[in-house]
């Protein structure tokens, strides 16, 4: 049987839900940005309107409104996009159990079993994208086809607003013409790589040779060849299924320049008791702890080390991540933002080699961590702290709650 | 600003729904809900807002109430 397939698209999501809340805001160029004064300034998202003053996301704030001086900048709520994100999502699961989310505003659906119950793909589109605007008041663009690939081309394709059907008779004239980079993991390095091959479109990749591609690119040149020529049969996962997680990082800006080791220690901690906290909500130890360095040259490094023993133990991990800093950071320049991440893991209870020597004291730790996160659950993150962060209160911060939107990858696969 | 919040007397059924008696208008002015057509998520353009719409005759008028984050709004 044909798959059908959907991939929904909320346009300039979090531009919609702030004009949805501001009427008054509806005709002019808007921005959702972060905080200036947490240093986080940039564009998030941005609306039509700004769209065409050639704003562009992830830029500064001032270079945006260069652009547009009459550009309006409003701090993101992301409760609120969370909301409108699961409430899009309940209207999905009226039409099939098969929702793989894809970022915080895009969805695909896997419609096969439905779509005759509910007069086809297109008529599901066109209804489901009805419903988000009557129900949410924000619109969605929505592409349909046999493979998740085409369905996402699809809904790039026609914006605001719109259903973009692609079948196997016509994805030659649909799909071929569109630039290479438009596709899925065809990233700026790799369109530029292709370029230099006179590769420019998807078209081209698809009749490109495979083995020409995969020298040029690695694996990676086989995979864009079977997605430019419709070949993708990923499934589209079932909605309970949790990603198979490979790694838990939390990185952060800090509010003002990092200038000493007593800085950099204080925010290291803030940010492994973050990671150590997730991964014991998620029964996970690592082995090895990766720290990301962004100085004031807005360069990022990254170094790693592995630990003696898979820990889920915060203060292990801050150990770690700080020795790891000292031994690569020579403080040739202030600091800008650092992050730390736990990588190599495996399930908490399995079995595991025992230290001789320390296994007692890593045993307490392990449930000194424990009772930390009891008393946080119960009376909030902020009611026990480390001595070390009440020195420095400015840095301090509770990443687990400030970022909750995680980018996602598209071979998770389900579990 | 078109989005008016206002109080609303509620009843709140044993199975768990909110049924609207009343709306106290900004002057302190009473108006019975005299019946409920129906109930559904919506979002009001005009208002600027999201959430369950009561479509609704107060005192003889047809009209919508919303419900957003236990607070009610009406169009103005």
């Amino acid at each position: 049987m044909e798959r059908v397939i959907l991939h929904s698209d909320l346009n300039n999501f979090y531009a919609s839900v702030e004009c949805l809340y501001n009427p008054q805001l509806r005709d002019k160029p808007v921005a959702v940005c972060g905080s200036q004064s947490a240093r986080h300034g940039i564009v998030l998202a941005k609306n039509y309107i700004a769209k065409a003053y050639g704003v562009k996301t992830a830029e500064v704030i001032w270079q945006a409104k260069t652009k547009c001086p009459g550009l309006i900048c409003v701090s993101p709520n992301y409760s609120r996009y969370l909301k409108f994100s699961r409430m899009a999502t309940e209207i999905y699961r009226c039409y099939t159990d098969l929702v793989e989310p894809f970022g915080i505003d895009e969805c695909w659906l896997d419609i096969s079993g439905s779509a005759r119950l509910f007069g086809g793909g297109e008529k599901m589109a066109v209804e489901i994208k009805e419903k988000i605007k009557a129900e949410l008041g924000i619109t969605a663009s929505v592409g349909v086809s046999y493979n998740k690939i085409f369905a996402k081309l699809g809904s790039d394709i026609k914006k605001p607003d719109a259903v973009t059907a692609i079948n196997r008779d016509d994805f030659k004239k649909k799909i071929w013409p569109l630039p290479a980079k438009d596709l899925l993991y065809a990233g700026r390095s790799t369109s530029k790589k292709l370029e230099r091959v006179g590769i420019c479109t998807i078209g081209a990749i698809a009749e490109a040779s495979p083995v020409f591609l995969s020298n040029l690119l690695g694996k990676w040149g086989e995979t864009l060849w079977s997605f430019a020529n419709g070949y993708d049969t990923t499934p589209v996962s079932h909605f309970s299924n949790e990603a198979i997680v490979k790694g838990i990082g939390n990185s952060l800006t800090a509010p003002r320049d990092l200038v000493c080791d007593d800085d950099a220690k204080t925010l290291l901690y803030v940010l492994s008791e973050s990671v150590g906290e997730r991964l014991r909500r998620h029964n996970l130890k690592c082995r090895t702890v990766q720290i990301s360095i962004r100085g004031d040259d807005l360069l990022s490094r990254e170094r790693q080390g592995k630990l003696a023993r898979f820990t889920y133990v915060s203060s292990e991990i801050a150990e770690k991540a700080y020795e790891i800093f000292r031994g690569s950071w020579n403080w040739s320049g202030n600091i800008r933002l650092l992050g730390v991440r736990a990588t190599d893991l495996v399930t908490a209870d399995t079995y595991r080699q025992l230290s001789l020597f320390s296994e007692g004291r890593h045993i307490k730790r392990e449930s000194l961590d424990k009772s930390i996160d009891a008393i946080r659950s119960r009376f909030g993150h902020y009611s026990v702290q480390r001595a070390l962060l009440l020195k420095k209160n400015a840095i301090n911060a509770n990443p687990i709650e400030e970022n909750i939107i995680y980018p996602v990858s598209y071979f998770k696969g389900p579990l | 600003m078109p989005k008016i919040f206002v109080d609303v007397v509620v009843k709140y059924t044993k199975e768990g729904s909110k049924i609207p008696l009343a709306v106290i208008w900004e002057n302190g002015k009473n108006y019975s809900v005299d019946k409920v057509f129906d109930i559904t998520r919506a979002a009001s353009l005009k208002a600027g807002g999201q959430g369950m719409r009561y479509r609704c005759r107060i005192s003889g008028k047809e009209t919508c109430l919303w419900l957003e984050d236990d607070k009610w709004f009406m169009e103005a």
